[in-house]
């Protein structure tokens, strides 16, 4: 790993936007790439700090929007508020333990393997750790990449409400807690791409 | 952290210039601290509005589920069950639930609970939407300034949901009839209320509970009178049938009626009872009160088929009791078998009398009534089995003045009562009836319908001398008449010479006559020429 030489070496700069390799002087003055546009820098600036506290806010949505109920249901067999533990419960009891592990994974799973895997890799960049930086590379593309699927639950509601609007039969309509799902979705996805993995490979001495 | 990183080799790095010319990014703490202020409130909010939690015990917790089931008031949602669980000595079931905050008010001690199941009565059909959605725990508050967390659930749901406004009565009836909890309660068949509760008091009677809804607990007043209205009363009266019912739900479901008492019982200062009395049906309810009461016996002499149990006692045509037994005695004077009729009277009904009676100091005791009973022997009282249908042959005991009689020993002693008695005219009428036949079959039937057929016979000759002789002698004359009527036809007719003779007749004597009142007129102006002779005719002038 040592051989590789880094971009800062080479006197290079890459475009985050169109992975275009500038010279190193592009920064001086006005920098901006000379094919997109769009502004360069050296290493994202306020990279850690912005994940941090993408990570910290995406956290603390987390509880309200587990806590909450995420769909009201009003029907012939009752009216309930459901959440999104309980909603898996009642799918686990009943006996669909695919559809239960279906919405556990892409509403529990999913947001803490990002929590962590954003924590672990602030952590390690944090402390300048050289230990296992292919794969923390690969974690970090996995989180950009599963940022997408956590929507999966708001997707749900969102089609359940459209749907079911039987005014006496039943109806199904959104509550707070998809709202802040919804929100710890975009915190971590925030979260994600405010990171900039370079920070992995920079070595300090 | 942008820590610029060193260069291995040492090389002059000329430091890429880091400049904080952006402060933007710096904004993005922005996002956790609203994040936490969220989270915070929406604690604080929730902790806010986390209501009391509250144990209810049931004998059974049939459909009761945890986390589903709700606690009503009014049929809005209050709270919702927690938990179900046994009792420490398992005789009961604790529900556990939580309530919102704005029904911890709704908690005191009289507070009730009670499971909601769909319920089909008669008269009425509830908690169906239960049968769908699941049962649910109906609340009523109460009126106990005091708290309470732990209550014990009713088995059955008060007849009263949420404390409408109104008045409670009590009545106390000998039984209920066919009355159940929820039973109407009507006035003038309008329904006013419903029976809310019934049990067997200590002393073996039973109590009804009412309740009258609000604009119509006015009606109740001290002199109504109660009657329980299941059934339907048909009455066969000299004005024709006359059914009565106050609703169909009242004769399946039984029902209350009540309505104003008598008008002479009112007095508008009477406070209103604690307990009305329950009547059987509206006749009962609507009769003056009766009082206590009395019993008379009667020996007759004479066999009284048709008197049961029950048939009236008339004193002079009013109905002041009935017959309560009929029993065979035993005179050892004379061997005879003497009927002995056993009656409850009441001697109120005896109306103005006996309340002078009464009203003499006295008070109302056997004592009293065997004086006044006394009385009423000397001046010819006399007990006597009537007929009351020749149809039926169904008796009744009439007391009634007897004057013929002469004077009997009454023993205003014995008790009960015992009325001298007189025979009963129905057999009477029997004799009389056995004695119209005897004349009938004593007339000589035989010899009047001989006469009867030769006074035929005789009839039939006239007959036949008419037609044979005088029919036809009338049918000549009747044609004579008709030629002659065709006769004096045509004479009269419009075309017939002697009309036309007749037409012209008349117009001439019309002229003429004419004439003479000319003539007349002439001699009316001009009498001289009666004697002059007439004048030659000035012209007239005309004005």
């Amino acid at each position: 790993m040592t051989a590789l030489r880094q971009s800062f070496e080479l006197g290079l700069v890459l475009c985050r936007t169109c992975g275009l390799a500038l010279p190193r002087t592009s920064l001086q003055g006005d920098p901006r790439c000379r094919r997109c546009r769009s502004p360069i820098e050296h290493r994202a600036s306020f990279s850690m700090e912005m994940t941090l506290a993408w990570l910290i806010a995406g956290m603390l949505l987390y509880i309200p929007a587990n806590v909450l109920p995420v769909m009201h249901t009003n029907g012939l067999l009752g009216e309930e508020d459901s959440t999104i533990l309980g909603g898996i419960l009642e799918f686990w009891r009943a006996g669909d333990w695919d559809i239960a592990l279906l919405i556990f994974t892409a509403s529990v799973a999913v947001p803490f393997t990002k929590f962590i895997a954003i924590a672990l890799l602030l952590v390690t960049v944090r402390w300048h750790s050289r230990w296992q930086q292919h794969q923390r590379t690969t974690l970090y593309r996995i989180v950009e990449f599963i940022g997408y699927w956590s929507m999966l639950d708001v997707i749900v509601v969102a089609i359940t409400s459209a749907l079911m609007q039987f005014s006496a039969l039943g109806t199904a309509e959104p509550r707070a807690g998809i709202a802040f799902f919804c929100a710890v979705v975009v915190a971590t996805m925030a979260s994600a791409m405010s990171f900039d993995p370079r920070l992995i490979w920079d070595r300090h001495t | 952290m942008s820590s610029s990183p060193v260069s291995p080799e040492g090389a002059e790095p000329p430091a890429p210039v880091i400049r904080n010319r952006r402060w933007m990014p710096r904004l993005v703490w922005v996002v956790p601290i609203a994040a936490a202020v969220i989270g915070i409130s929406l604690l604080i909010r929730n902790w806010q509005s986390e209501g009391p939690e509250i144990s209810i015990s049931f004998l059974s917790g049939e459909g009761v589920q945890v986390g589903k089931t709700l606690v009503k008031y009014r049929d809005v949602a209050v709270g919702r069950v927690t938990s179900v669980e046994l009792s420490e000595n398992h005789e009961t079931v604790v529900v556990r639930a939580n309530l919102s905050k704005d029904a911890a008010a709704l908690l005191k001690s009289d507070t009730q609970f009670w499971i909601v199941r769909p319920r089909i009565g008669v008269g009425s059909v509830s908690g169906l939407s239960t049968l769908l959605s699941g049962v649910y725990i109906g609340m009523k508050t109460g009126i106990d300034a005091r708290r309470e967390r732990h209550f014990t659930g009713l088995e059955n749901p008060p007849a009263l949901a949420h404390g409408p406004q109104g008045r409670e009565l009590q009545l106390h009836a000998a039984r209920a009839g066919s009355l159940n909890v929820g039973a109407p309660v009507y006035f003038r068949q309008f329904q006013v209320g419903r029976v809310i509760d019934e049990n067997l008091s200590t002393d073996g009677s039973t109590r009804v509970t009412l309740f009258v809804d609000a604009p119509y607990d006015k009606f109740v007043k001290p002199v109504s009178r109660f009657w329980n209205a299941s059934g339907i009363d048909v009455k066969l009266g000299a004005d024709g049938l006359d059914v009565q019912t106050e609703s169909l739900a009242a004769v399946i479901a039984g029902g209350v009626a009540f309505d104003d008492g008598p008008l002479e019982a009112s007095g508008t200062g009477a406070a209103m009872p604690a307990e009305f009395a329950l009547y059987k049906n509206e006749t009962e309810a609507m009769a003056p009160p009766d009082g206590e009461p009395r019993y008379l016996r009667m020996r007759f002499k004479q066999a009284l088929r048709g008197l049961d149990v029950g048939a009236p006692v008339e004193f002079v045509g009013v109905n002041i009791g009935s017959v309560v037994a009929v029993d065979l005695g035993y005179e050892q004077s004379n061997k005879s078998f003497p009927v002995v009729v056993t009656a409850k009277v009441y001697p109120r009904r005896m109306g103005l009398a006996y309340e002078m009676l009464t009203a003499q100091g006295t008070t109302e005791s056997e004592e009293t009534m065997a004086v006044f009973v006394g009385t009423l022997v000397n001046r010819g009282l006399r007990a006597q089995p009537h007929s009351a249908s020749l149809l039926t042959g169904k008796l009744y005991i009439s007391l009634d003045f007897q004057p013929a009689d002469g004077r009997t020993a009454f023993d205003s002693s014995l008790r009960p009562l015992e009325l001298p008695t007189v025979n009963g005219t129905f057999q009477e009428l029997e004799a009389n009836i056995g004695r119209l036949v005897n004349k009938v079959n004593a007339l000589p039937l035989q010899q009047i319908a001989s006469d009867l057929h030769t006074d035929l016979n005789d009839l039939h000759e006239t007959l036949n001398e008419l037609r044979s002789g005088v029919l036809p002698n009338a049918t000549q004359t009747l044609s004579a008449l008709h030629r002659t009527l065709d006769a004096a036809n045509r004479t009269l007719d419009v075309e017939s010479p002697l009309q036309r003779g007749l037409d012209e007749t008349l117009s001439q004597t019309r002229s003429t006559l004419q004439a003479v009142r000319e003539l007349a007129e002439y001699l009316d102006r001009h009498p001289e020429a009666l004697l002059r002779g007439r004048r030659p005719q000035k012209v007239m002038e005309k004005p």
